[in-house]
Parts: structure tokens; C-alpha cells; sequence
């Protein structure tokens, strides 16, 4: 397996000119294993879907190279790249049937007419597509016209299967269903895939490894978990998940791997997991709202008052003012908890493996 | 520095992307070949002649335009009738479309097709018409005179009369997409909020389409000052800039002072053109995405509709009294005095015509499909690649929509009647030089309707046929041609009609071998045959109304596999 299948080194876009100059990519970098999948994952205007169009051919980058299988395609036009790309709105060729749009590929390739029937029927069994080979996109469900548009790209055998919000245009049930889907076809045929959205939940649900980016540049790139419980700084936090920051004070540093923190007069010690701090540094405390106890008891120091419960089903969602900050804590499975009322004083505990601490940074609202 | 490399590197690129591609980049140079020699270079010679006094270059020709009556007169005359004309036509539009879209006008497809007409009929059908009607033995000039004494259609009043009925259905169309375009919430809103109707008008459904009416206006002004039929034949001593530039060269042979007046014709059309095209399409608020918005019609209160209904009325029953004048005139043995029928003059038409009605039909249809092809062609290139000149191409394809047909037919005798780097041999006097004219001046008709269903078409269908391996000429015949058939099929009909009616251009063109109908047509009027002139108008209309039906056939039975395109796209 290739830890480098495809690999993006440098890759810079810049759009316009003059005055109204927008770095879209800034300086790109990533490796990508043979048959991983990786998201790009970010806000809109991110960047991701320009990454995604240079790898595809359809955007030429400002400077930087891609290669892929250890070629250098970076000039290469788009039809004669290893990549296929299934299109946001899928792209389905309105005057031509399922089998016609699947089977394009093959034919522009001079395929043999029988060669191409059997594959096609192969591909439309793989994605569940049988029967409907004479309808015309017209005539199909948004999910149906997915999977032709999945069918389509996959007949071709990319070395990179690129897949650009493929399921924003699908309703909430049917996106859970056919992300698993996408997975685990990915999965069983072993195809390297790059995956942009913008859901984080898409993300964490269908990637080997995703990658954050803002404003053009990679934040952060890792696996979901690492992702989520260990980001790298306030954006990666903030975007991901719902997330508490307290800021705080090092005051101490006990060892290589442990600190001790001052937040609000109270000290707290703390063992790091990611990144290195100085003694005196000002930091971001991140606490996700799971990751929070709420008590009646008033042993511990933390102590604040219920602002506003919002109920979710699942879960329960308090809004807690403490000193100089408002916390939002999240209590799983409500039945089982003692629910407290609107103006109620709270202690707030948390375990210590819990906390994460991040470079602090000044942010704007 | 930085943003020079990148320039630098995007350019290369870009060209190295299209190296790739052979036949892209043959196709590109191509064209790029076609439009220097066929539309820049006639226009350039135009400006060389009004420049060449004496076989000496000299501007005197220039400071003479404001001394010489023979230039400002014409061209003041042109101005004074293209205000006339816009202004009218445009209101005319503006009430139609008003009609159309807004209120539950009754047969509205009835007067969607009568209020277009004039579009699909010769140019000089009008001026032909108000002679059987208002000339010196008019039907209808006993009667007039009777109520304002003596009166003469030849002139400047005869011409705005024509030009208005010729032209408004250009102002209805425009306006008709504008109003269609405006989303009927607005208006629903503004009186939802308190508006009364006339002030729902006022400050909703008029200043939304102002940019509009403007346009409008600036493409019925265009019309009129590069309108030859219509004052060749009516326009008497009332000299205008198009009639007056073919008379120099075409009678006096005087190139420089025909080619100085082709240039004042030149000018202001240009003008006019930019105006409508880069400022006012940039105030515009609506985007027409060709897709009708649900509109819901009100019970409208009897002032409103009383006037917009009469003045629809009596356009329409003027465009049926033109267009009858002509068929009956045709059968007439002699208009104004002998009303016996007879169908002497049709047969004196085949007789007289019958080689300007087959060159005709032959150097249109060949032109017709080169022009469609083209067209389309070009369009999916400015709108879906990327090259270095692609704006240039736009703009130079677009320009010939734009030039006066003087313009265009003075460039032509100019530049092909010798031998040049461009083109190795002589075209004048052959039929090319009349099918590469008709080609070039209808070609923008397709380049528009292209340009319009392709911003209507997601580029990522073709980008998807792109990234499966197709290159751009594949993906171009296999996924855009057969998306964008319906546009090309009716561009192809729209350039039939503009080929088989086109006279200003073409007149300077045409030879003692290969002549056309409009051409013959002119003739017949100008020996004051006007009975043979309608008979052969009329011929041309039913020629003209066959091609279009035949090619709507196509479009509706291809059409079928093709109307999803809105669903999906």
C-alpha cells in the first residue's frame, strides 16, 4: 500500500487579479494512502472544493504539483487524469438514459460494446441500480440519480474516486443512509477517495482521516477522534463538535507532559496531549458540554447558576453562567438525571483526562 | 511581481492545456482566421476608403462632416428618425409585453404572434404596404385628405409610421423577457404592504424595468438607423445615412464619400450598442433565467385595462392591415385603379424572378447551417473554455451583430474584389462572398441563442463528460450539441428568416449571376411594379413561414428526450 498515492505539495490558487486578488489554496499539503478516505472538510469559501477541482483537472493551480500513483499530473487536462469526480448536483446527462450516462466512460474510451454491457451491469448491480437502465435521470429519485452519478464515476476504475458534497442534495434520512452506503462501498472496493463537505457529521462518519481547512489553509489533519478530542487549535474546536473555552494561565510546569493552570483563582493540574507550553502563557481550556458534571453539592470550586435548559430528547442542554463566561453543558440520556430548574445554583465538575488545552488566540465576533 | 508570475504561469498553463488538445487549438485559430478576415477586415477597409481622398490619405473627408450638408444632413435626418422610432416602438413594446405578462388578456398567443410578426417578414414589407395604402393612389388617401388636406407618406412621417410597426416587435420581445423575468411577489408585496396598482406601477414594476425599456430602446434605435429597405422605399427626399452611402457607391461610385457616410452610420450604432450591452445590461436587477415565474393575475380595475387592451387592439389590427394590404394588392390587376383580380402577377413573378427566388433559396441554405454550426461552436467556446483571446473572440463575433448591413456590404465589395495575405483569390462576383456575408452576419443570431441555453446548462454535466475522457470536441458534439438542440434549432430558423430577408448587406454583394428575391423585390418597387412586389413578398413570407414550421417539427420531436434539462440542470 503507497503512503503517498496521492500527494499534494504546495498547492497555491489565487482568483482575480489586481485589487480583488482571493487566495482561495494556500499552500496545501497532503498525503493520501492508496484506498483511504479523506475529507476535506471546512466552511464554505474554505478552499476545499478549489483542492478538489485541481486534483480533477478542472482547476490549474497557481503553483504547486499534484501527483498521483507517483506521476506528476499538475498539467495534465481533466480526461486524462486517473480521477473520476461525482458532482454536487451529480451532472447526469439529461438526454441520455442510466445506461447511457454509466456506460459514457467506457465508450469514449473505445471500449468493446460487450465488454462495456457486462461492466455496466456489474456496477449498476454493485450500487442497486438494477432495472431502472432505460430510464432517464429525469425519472429517478434524488438518491437514485446519486447512485447513477456514483455508478458512473466508479465504472472507470479511478486511481482517485473524487466526490465533491455528494450528498447535499439529498433529504436529512436519506444523506445517514447513503453515507453508509458510500462507506462501505469504498471500503469494499478498496478505492482511494476524497471526500469534500462542508457536515461535519458526514465527516466524522465516513472518513479514515479529515482534513480541516479555513481560509484556504489545512487547520489540522487527523483522524476523527484525533480531530475531536485533541484539535490543534480554537478554529479545529470551535467548527468541530460544540466546545466550552476557558481561558487560563500556566503557572507552573511540573513536568515535560504536566502543567498547572490558574482559571479564575482557581488551579487545576493538567496533563498535555498535544503541543508545548511555556510557563506564564495565556491558554484556551477546551471542555466539551459532554464532557461536563452537574452536581447540587458545593464541595467543589466551580460554581455557577442555570441560565436556560433547552430539552433535545436525547439529551439535555444547560446554558451555565459562571463567573466571567457562560458554559454550555450536554447531559445524555435526561431520564436518568435530576433535572435542574432556571436560576438554580450548580457546582460543574470535570475529569482532568477531559480538559485540552489549545495556543490561546484573540477571537472576533 | 508576484501577481505577474502567476499571470504568466496561468497563461502558460492554460496553453499548455490546450497543446494537448490539437483540434481544439486548430478550431480556436480557426475561427480566429474567419472572424479577422470576414468581419474586422471589411470593417477596417471601410475606414481606410473614408480616409483615401484622391488615392492620398487625408482626413478631409472627416472635417468636412460638419461643413458638408451631404454628410450632416443624413446623418441628423438618421438621428431624428431612430429617436422617433425607439421612442414609439418602445412604448408600443412596453404596453404589449405589459399586456402579455401582467393582465388577463384574452387570445394572449394570438397577440404574442402578431405582435412578432413584422420580426420574420422582409424589412421593407411595411414601406411597401403604407404605399398601397397612403401613397399617391392609396386606398386610404382619399380619406385622409379629406380630414388633413394633402399629405405625402413619402418622407420622414411615412418612415416613422413603417419603422415603428417594423421595429416594435424587437422593444416587445425585450421587454416581454424583462417583465416575464420580474417575480410577480414583488409586485404582490408592494401591495401587500399598502401600494395601490398605480403605485405597484410606479415604484416597483417600472424602475425594475427601466434597464429594460433602455435596452429596448437602444436596439429599436440600432434598427432604424441601419434600416435600408424601409427608406429605400419610402423614405422620398428625406435622406437618411444608409440609403445615402449605398447611392454614393452603388451610383456615383464615389467610395471615399460612400464609405465617410458608412462610417457616420458606423459610429453611433457602436455607441448605442455598448450602451445597451456593457452599461445598461449591468443596471439590469433581473436575471432571465428563461424560466417563467408563476405569475398570479388580479382582477385589474377597468381603467387599467381599457387603455392596455385598445392599444393592443389597434396595433394588431394595423399589422393585419399592412400584411392584408399585401396579399390583396397582389391580386390586384392595377392598385388604386383597376380592382379586378387577377393572378397575373404571380406569374409574372416566376416569370421575371424565378432565378433570384432559387439563388435565394440555394445561398440560404447553404449559409444557414455553416452560420448555426458556427455560431454554436463558438459560443460553447467563449462560454466553457479557457484561451487567450476569448474575450476578443466574444467581442468581434458579437460586433457584426452590431454593424449596420452598409457597413458590412461597403466592407465587402471593398476588401474581396483583389487578392490579399488574408485571401488568396478574388470573391467578388462569386456566390462565396454571398454565402460567407449571410454566414458572418447572422452567425451572432446562433452565437446569442447558444450562449443563452448553455448559462442555462450547469457546466459540471460537461465537466463530468470531461473527467470520464472525453476532450473537448467529444464532450462538445456527444453531451453540449444534443443539451443545446432546441437553441440551435431555432438560432438555425431565426438565420434562414434573416437570409432569406437580408438587403442591406447583401445588396452591395450581389451579382448579374447570383442575385436575391429581396434584391428583385427592390427592383419591382423601384419601377413602381407594386402588385409583382407584393406578390413576391408575399411568396417570401409563405417560404419563410414553411422553414420555420418544418424546423419547429424537429425541435418538437427531438425536444422530447431533451426538456428535462430544467429539471435536472
Amino acid at each position: 500500500m503507497k503512503q503517498d498515492f496521492l500527494l499534494l505539495k504546495d498547492l497555491v490558487k489565487i482568483f482575480g487579479g489586481g485589487r480583488e486578488l482571493t487566495i482561495a489554496v494556500d499552500k496545501v499539503n497532503l498525503e493520501v494512502k492508496e484506498g483511504e478516505l479523506v475529507t476535506l472538510l471546512g466552511p464554505s469559501g474554505c478552499g476545499k472544493t478549489t483542492t478538489l477541482r485541481m486534483i480533477s483537472g478542472f482547476e490549474l493551480p497557481t503553483s504547486g504539483k499534484i501527483f498521483i500513483d507517483g506521476e506528476d499530473v499538475t498539467n495534465t487536462p481533466p480526461n486524462q487524469r486517473p480521477t473520476t469526480m461525482v458532482f454536487q448536483n451529480y451532472a447526469l446527462f439529461p438526454h441520455m438514459t442510466v445506461y447511457e450516462n454509466i456506460a459514457y466512460g467506457l465508450k469514449i474510451h473505445g471500449e468493446k460494446e460487450k465488454n462495456i454491457r457486462t461492466r455496466t451491469e456489474k456496477i449498476m448491480n454493485l450500487v442497486g441500480l438494477k432495472g431502472l437502465e432505460s430510464r432517464s435521470p429525469a425519472q429517478l429519485s434524488g438518491g437514485q440519480q446519486q447512485r447513477v452519478s456514483l455508478a458512473r464515476s466508479l465504472i472507470m476504475e479511478p486511481k482517485v474516486l473524487l466526490l465533491d458534497e455528494p450528498l447535499s442534495n439529498l433529504d436529512a434520512k436519506m444523506r445517514v443512509s447513503t453515507r453508509l452506503e458510500i462507506r462501505k462501498l469504498q471500503q469494499r472496493i478498496g478505492i482511494t477517495s476524497i471526500y469534500v463537505t462542508h457536515d461535519q457529521e458526514e465527516a466524522m462518519t465516513l472518513s479514515d482521516r479529515i482534513v480541516i481547512m479555513n481560509a484556504g489553509k489545512i487547520q489540522q489533519i487527523g483522524t476523527p477522534q484525533e480531530i475531536y478530542n485533541y484539535p490543534k487549535n480554537y478554529f479545529v474546536a470551535d467548527f468541530i463538535g460544540k466546545a466550552n473555552f476557558l481561558v487560563g494561565k500556566i503557572t507552573k510546569k511540573l513536568s515535560e507532559k504536566a502543567l498547572e493552570l490558574e482559571i479564575n483563582g482557581n488551579y487545576l493540574k493538567i496533563t498535555i496531549k498535544q503541543g508545548s507550553f511555556k510557563e506564564g502563557e495565556k491558554v484556551f481550556l477546551l471542555i466539551r458540554p459532554e464532557s461536563i458534571e452537574l452536581t447540587s453539592k458545593k464541595t467543589n470550586t466551580l460554581v455557577g447558576k442555570v441560565q436556560q435548559i433547552v430539552y433535545l430528547g436525547s439529551r439535555l442542554m444547560y446554558k451555565i453562567e459562571m463567573a466571567d463566561t457562560i458554559l454550555t453543558v450536554e447531559i445524555g440520556n435526561p431520564q436518568e438525571h435530576k433535572i435542574f430548574t432556571e436560576g438554580e445554583a450548580v457546582t460543574v465538575s470535570f475529569k482532568e483526562e477531559n480538559l485540552h488545552l489549545l495556543p490561546y488566540e484573540e477571537i472576533s465576533n | 511581481m508576484f501577481t505577474k508570475n502567476r499571470k504568466l504561469n496561468e497563461i502558460i498553463g492554460n496553453l499548455q492545456l490546450i497543446w494537448k488538445e490539437p483540434l481544439l487549438l486548430v478550431s480556436i485559430l480557426l475561427i480566429f482566421y474567419f472572424l479577422l478576415t470576414f468581419v474586422v477586415f471589411p470593417i477596417f477597409q471601410v475606414f481606410k476608403a473614408s480616409l483615401i481622398v484622391n488615392q492620398k490619405i487625408d482626413l478631409s473627408n472627416y472635417l468636412a462632416i460638419f461643413s458638408k450638408r451631404y454628410y450632416y444632413q443624413p446623418f441628423m435626418n438618421s438621428m431624428i428618425l431612430g429617436i422617433y422610432t425607439a421612442t414609439l416602438g418602445t412604448i408600443i413594446g412596453f404596453i404589449f409585453a405589459y399586456a402579455l405578462t401582467r393582465t388577463p388578456l384574452p387570445f394572449k398567443n394570438f397577440f404574442r404572434l402578431t405582435a412578432t410578426f413584422p420580426i420574420i417578414s422582409p424589412p421593407f414589407v411595411v414601406a411597401l404596404s403604407a404605399i398601397l395604402l397612403f401613397g399617391r393612389a392609396g386606398t386610404l388617401t382619399p380619406y385622409i385628405n379629406k380630414i388633413i388636406g394633402d399629405y405625402t407618406i413619402y418622407g420622414l412621417n411615412g418612415l416613422i409610421l413603417v419603422e415603428t410597426i417594423a421595429y416594435a416587435p424587437t422593444a416587445f420581445l425585450v421587454l416581454y423577457g424583462i417583465l416575464q423575468a420580474i417575480d410577480p411577489s414583488l409586485e404582490e408585496a408592494a401591495m401587500d404592504l399598502g401600494a395601490s396598482r398605480g403605485k405597484v406601477f410606479s415604484t416597483i414594476t417600472l424602475p425594475l424595468s427601466t434597464p429594460g425599456i433602455a435596452s429596448a430602446w437602444l436596439l429599436v434605435f440600432i434598427q432604424s438607423l441601419a434600416d435600408f429597405g424601409n427608406p429605400m422605399v419610402i423614405a422620398g427626399n428625406y435622406r437618411v445615412l444608409s440609403v445615402q452611402a449605398y447611392l454614393q457607391i452603388a451610383g456615383m461610385y464615389d467610395t471615399s464619400r460612400g464609405a465617410t457616410l458608412a462610417i457616420l452610420l458606423f459610429i453611433p450604432t457602436m455607441v448605442a450598442f455598448f450602451l445597451q450591452k456593457y452599461w445598461v445590461s449591468r443596471k439590469s436587477y433581473v436575471t432571465v433565467t428563461g424560466k417563467p415565474t408563476g405569475s398570479t393575475i388580479k382582477n385589474l380595475e377597468w381603467y387599467i385595462k381599457l387603455p392596455v387592451y385598445t392599444s393592443c387592439l389597434i396595433f394588431t389590427a394595423i399589422v393585419f392591415l399592412f400584411y392584408g394590404t399585401i396579399i390583396h394588392g397582389s391580386f390586384q390587376t392595377l392598385w388604386g385603379v383597376n380592382p379586378a383580380l387577377t393572378l397575373k402577377h404571380y406569374v409574372e413573378m416566376f416569370q421575371v424572378a424565378r432565378d433570384y427566388i432559387i439563388d435565394s433559396l440555394t445561398l440560404s441554405s447553404i449559409a444557414t447551417p455553416i452560420a448555426g454550426i458556427l455560431g454554436i461552436f463558438i459560443s460553447f467556446l467563449v462560454i466553457r473554455k479557457k484561451f487567450i483571446g476569448r474575450g476578443i473572440m466574444e467581442f468581434i463575433s458579437m460586433l457584426t451583430f452590431a454593424v449596420p448591413g452598409t457597413v458590412v456590404g461597403i466592407g465587402y465589395i471593398l476588401a474581396f474584389n483583389q487578392k490579399t495575405i488574408l485571401l488568396p483569390f478574388i470573391l467578388t462576383g462569386t456566390a462565396w462572398i454571398i454565402i460567407i456575408l449571410l454566414v458572418f452576419r447572422n452567425m451572432p443570431v446562433g452565437i446569442r441563442s447558444g450562449i443563452a441555453a448553455l448559462q442555462q446548462i450547469d457546466p459540471s454535466i460537461e465537466e463530468a463528460s470531461t473527467d470520464l475522457g472525453a476532450d473537448s470536441n467529444t464532450t462538445f458534439r456527444r453531451i453540449t450539441l444534443p443539451m443545446i438542440a432546441p437553441a440551435f434549432f431555432s438560432g438555425l430558423a431565426y438565420n434562414f428568416v434573416k437570409a432569406m430577408t437580408a438587403i442591406s448587406a447583401v445588396i452591395f454583394v450581389v451579382s448579374g449571376k447570383y442575385n436575391l428575391i429581396t434584391v428583385a423585390i427592390l427592383g419591382f418597387v423601384d419601377n413602381s411594379r407594386y402588385a409583382q412586389a407584393a406578390a413576391t413578398c408575399n411568396l417570401l413570407i409563405v417560404i419563410v413561414l414553411v422553414a420555420l414550421g418544418l424546423i419547429q417539427l424537429i425541435v418538437n420531436r427531438i425536444g422530447k428526450g431533451v426538456r428535462t434539462i430544467d429539471i435536472i440542470g
